[in-house]
This record gives C-alpha cells, sequence and structure tokens, in this order.
C-alpha cells in the first residue's frame, strides 16, 4: 500500500510507516519518552529527506504526547508552574533553534552535527541511564546496599539567584535552571526532531531533583508545547514539515503507546530503565559508526 | 506562372525524398502526481518515415531522452576529518537536469561516435552540467562524476539499453519508467533518429508533470500560507492525539 507524501515528494509504503510509529508509540508508552530519537533516524534510514523527517516526527511527538499528559494531569502528575518555566525556555530555544538549523543547512554542516549531537546525547545519558539503573537492580537483588541518599540538586542550581517555590515537584529553586534546561530541549528539538524527554527526564531528576511523582507528567507538558512551537518554527522556515507523513506516523504511535502503557505495569521499573538505557546506547552506537564509516555516497546535492 | 504549383510540389518531394522524417508521439502529455502515485510509464512511439516507403538495408536507429527541468545545484563532497566524515568541499553546477532518461534501439557506443554523443547529450556521461567554478579539471571531473553517480543510484539518471524496439525498421516505441521520486516540473521527450552515426532528423514533445488534487493543495498551502499550514499540523496532531486517547480511555473504563 504505497502513499504520496506531497512534502517529502516520494512515495512510501504506508505500512511501513504506521508500523514504525507503532513500534515508537509502544517504547514511548513503556518508557514515558516521546521516541523521537528513534523516529527521526529510522524515516532518513527509510529515504525521506533529513529535514522531513526532523520536522515531520516533531509533528508526531505533539499528538503523541497529548493524551500522555491528559492522562498525567488526572493523577496529578503534572507540575504546570513548573512546566510553564520549561515551555518558556522552550519556546526561545526552538525559535532560536531555528536560525541555527538554517545556518548549518546553508553551511552544509547540519548532518554532521546532527549525528555528533545524537551520539554525545544518547551516549552520555545511556551511559548514565544504565547506572543508574544497574545500581538500583543491585540494590533489589540485595547484593549492594541502597545508595546514600543523594543531594537534591546540583550545587550550582542552588547557587542561582531568585528562587521561586514549585509546590507539586517540591522545589524551591531559581526559574532560571528549567527556563535555561527548557531552552536546551526547545534547540534539540528543532535540531535532531526528537522531543528531548530522555534529556529533560534524568536532567529533571539528577540536576534539579524534582519529586519522580511529577517528573514524566511534566516533561511530556513541556514536549507538548514545544514540539508545538518546533513545527512552527519548521512550517516557516525549512517548509518540511508533512503532514501526511506525520497523520501515519501518529496512527501508529498512538495505539502503540497504548500497548506501551499497559505493558509497562507489569515490568519493574528498573528493568524498564535498564532496556531504554540499552536501546539509547544502541543508537548512539550506530550512530557514531555511522559517522566514521565511509558513507555509501560521499555526494550531496542541494538546490540552489 | 501555371508551372510554379508544380515546381514548388516536385521540389517538396525531391527535397522531402532526401531525408527520413519521424512522426513522434507520446503516451501521456500530462502525469499528475496524486495519493497513490508510485511512479509512471511513459510510452513513447511513432513512425520513421522513409523516403518512397522503402526501409533501407542498414535501417537508421532511435533515441529518445527524456530530460527533467534543470536546476542549479550545490554538490557537497565528505571528506574524512579527523575521523569523522563531513561536508568539505563543494561545487557549483547551473544546469542540472533534475531527471534524465535515454534509450536506444542499439548500445549508444555503437550507434553515435562520443563527439555526435557529446553535442546532442546522449548518455549520462555527456549531460551538459555547466559546472560554475574555477576548480581544476580534474577535480571538476570529479564531482561531475559524483553528481551523475548520485542521480544514478536515485534512480533520476537513467540509461535504459535497447530501450527502443523498432518494428518492421518503420515503427518505434521505447518505454520509459519515471520513478516515484521523480521532480515536477516540464518536462521533454526528444526523439532523435540517428543514420550512420550522424542525426538526420529530431523531433521534441513536452510533458507536464505536476501534483495533483489533495497533494498539489497540501504542497501549494504549505509554501504558500506557512503560518496557517503550521498550525493546522498542529491542530491535526493535537486532534488524532486527544481523540485516539479518549477512544482507549473509554474502551478501558
Amino acid at each position: 500500500m504505497d502513499l504520496y507524501l506531497p512534502i517529502a515528494g516520494l512515495s512510501v509504503n504506508v505500512l511501513v510507516i504506521v508500523g514504525l510509529g507503532g513500534l515508537v508509540g509502544i517504547l514511548s508508552g513503556m518508557f514515558g519518552v516521546g521516541g523521537g530519537f528513534l523516529t527521526t533516524p529510522l524515516l532518513i534510514f527509510y529515504g525521506i529527506p533529513p529535514a522531513v523527517a526532523v520536522a515531520s516526527s516533531a509533528t508526531q511527538i505533539t499528538g503523541a504526547s497529548v493524551s500522555a499528559v491528559l492522562a498525567h494531569r488526572r493523577r496529578q502528575g503534572v507540575d504546570f508552574h513548573m512546566g510553564g518555566v520549561l515551555v518558556a525556555g522552550g519556546a526561545i530555544g526552538s525559535v532560536a533553534g531555528g536560525f541555527v538549523f538554517r545556518w548549518l543547512q546553508r553551511t552544509g554542516q547540519i548532518d554532521t552535527v546532527v549525528g555528533l549531537l545524537y551520539v554525545v546525547l544518547l551516549g552520555s545519558i545511556g551511559l548514565l541511564m544504565a547506572k543508574e539503573a544497574a545500581q538500583s537492580i543491585a540494590v533489589m537483588w540485595g547484593k549492594a546496599p541502597p545508595p546514600v541518599a543523594a543531594r537534591r540538586h546540583h550545587p550550582l542550581i542552588a547557587a542561582l539567584p531568585m528562587r521561586w517555590r514549585f509546590y507539586r515537584s517540591g522545589l524551591y529553586i531559581s526559574p532560571l535552571a528549567p527556563l535555561i534546561l527548557g531552552f536546551g530541549t526547545g534547540l534539540l528539538t528543532v535540531l535532531l526532531g526528537v522531543g528531548g524527554g530522555f534529556v529533560l527526564v534524568p536532567a529533571m531528576i539528577y540536576l534539579l531533583g524534582m519529586s519522580t511523582r511529577v517528573v514524566v507528567g511534566t516533561s511530556l507538558f513541556q514536549i507538548l508545547f514545544v514540539t508545538a512551537a518546533t513545527t512552527l518554527v519548521h512550517a516557516l522556515t525549512t517548509k518540511a514539515v508533512d503532514i501526511v507523513l506525520a497523520g501515519l506516523l501518529l496512527i501508529g504511535s498512538v495505539v502503540g503507546a497504548q500497548f506501551g502503557a499497559r505493558f509497562a505495569q507489569r515490568v519493574r521499573p528498573e528493568w524498564l530503565r535498564l532496556a531504554l538505557a540499552g536501546l539509547v546506547l544502541a543508537v548512539a552506537m550506530r550512530m557514531a559508526l555511522g559517522l566514521g564509516w565511509r558513507p555509501d555516497e560521499i555526494y550531496t546535492v542541494q538546490p540552489l | 506562372m501555371k508551372r510554379l504549383p508544380l515546381l514548388m510540389l516536385l521540389a517538396l518531394l525531391l527535397g522531402g525524398a532526401a531525408k527520413p522524417r519521424l512522426v513522434p508521439d507520446v503516451s501521456q502529455r500530462r502525469i499528475d502526481i496524486i495519493y497513490s502515485f508510485t511512479g509512471a510509464e511513459l510510452l513513447l512511439f511513432g513512425a520513421i518515415v522513409y523516403p518512397g516507403g522503402v526501409v533501407p538495408k542498414r535501417p537508421a536507429d532511435v533515441v529518445v531522452v527524456i530530460k527533467g527541468p534543470t536546476e542549479s545545484v550545490l554538490l557537497r563532497e565528505k571528506q574524512k576529518v579527523a575521523g569523522i566524515w563531513l561536508n568539505a568541499e563543494s561545487g557549483r553546477f547551473r544546469s542540472v537536469p533534475s531527471f534524465y532518461a535515454v534509450a536506444a534501439s542499439r548500445p549508444l557506443g555503437q550507434v553515435v561516435d562520443g563527439r555526435t554523443a557529446a553535442i546532442y547529450e546522449f548518455g549520462v556521461d555527456n549531460i551538459q552540467l555547466s559546472p560554475a567554478s574555477s576548480a581544476p579539471p580534474d577535480e571538476q571531473k570529479r564531482f561531475e562524476q559524483g553528481l551523475v553517480d548520485l542521480k544514478n543510484r536515485m534512480g533520476l539518471y537513467v540509461e535504459v539499453p535497447h530501450g527502443v524496439e523498432v518494428s518492421e525498421g518503420v515503427l518505434y516505441r521505447a518505454r520509459i519508467r519515471l520513478p516515484a521520486r521523480v521532480p515536477v516540473g516540464d518536462y521533454t521527450a526528444e526523439t532523435f533518429l540517428v543514420q550512420d552515426g550522424r542525426v538526420i532528423a529530431a523531433a521534441v514533445r513536452e510533458i507536464a508533470v505536476y501534483r495533483s488534487g489533495f497533494e498539489r493543495i497540501v504542497a501549494s498551502f504549505a509554501e504558500r500560507h506557512a503560518l496557517a499550514y503550521g498550525l493546522v499540523a498542529v491542530a491535526l496532531s493535537v486532534l488524532l492525539g486527544w481523540a485516539a486517547g479518549a477512544i482507549f480511555g473509554r474502551k478501558r473504563a
């Protein structure tokens, strides 16, 4: 079943794209991540032009996070106060990212920068998660003593001026910290087509020290708005948002997410985190190889 | 004065008699790209009219060339820098056909010599790309080959061996496939009649390849009303996500 994508300018197999969305949806339901870090590389691998892949996967993440945010809100799992600050930072970040994206496209280095960012980010976060998950599994099996209660948040963050109270997060910190964090994920969303959840969630836990009960919901809340802003930025600058592609991915992912969420309830979170860490590291490894291997085609064309 | 029309007719017959003529046509003058588009097959066909209707012992060859709209492009070349493959050098080309396909009744090398092939742009290596740089010739050659190879891999520059069938020496037809990722624009389909290595007749037909229906509406909306398009994309995405959540949520409750 082939369908022609109007913006990407090529025809794709509907089942492949919906299936891809479904796979990513299962993962996002299981781990509470948007899954953009998988969608974008897979779409590019399938032959979709990189700009279209990045832009359309941001659009897809918007839709995928709507129902998740609503579900978390019902469980009081969203800190709107904190989320608002993150969204503000993210909006600024996505506009800035739009300029960076265009500049990199002009100089021809967008692919390399995207590849490097993937390797560095996914690699370091994957390692961090793997270590943390392995430790908690060791604790679970009684092979290691429970770790000494870690510090609440990073000393640098405690040093920032002008503190606010974030009640649901159980925090009394400067709003500058989440603002900067939001800005960073906004940039990443535009450049990489990822929601940024895989950066945001660990940062909220380890850097800000947020109460884990609201981490996933709040991060999804931020992702919802920042990916929406990113879609607009891409629609205006790169004109690479393919509505049909995003729609197909979305159909797959919303269904997949339901299965993922049900599965997640039956598995211990430590194992889930370890599995996610493995997945993230695998993508990072693949990206690193892609940078170092001689590509099949060393030439690329750009219309003038 | 009475003799003049007669003389003219005679001259026309004699003049026309010297060379064979081509009567070409294409199966489609317009190709619409719609949602189910997975490529199209173009049929180029026609007749070779020999003087006196006599087919010579060595019938002429037919070469057909389909070209897409030309564009200016920047070609980038990746090089390994500090262990990473990244775009290093680049070259500009001013007239790169977005699509090129050639087919002939015999292998091109047997039909024409290199010089004629270069003049008429027969073969993917003979496309006039108009490089616009002051780079040394060998580097320019490398870039040209890189560009042709890239387009070839994308299925946009093709040579169809034995692509033209000639039956009874007078009727010819060629099938050329346009791939799904074919660029839109005005195409030309040229038919050449070649005898003894010389082009003795040529004819051009135009083919319009455009998006149509829903695909056209979406593409032009995205181009002309970028902000509105972005808003619609977001709204659609939110609506779909919300609806799916509502449906599944109710099922569970």
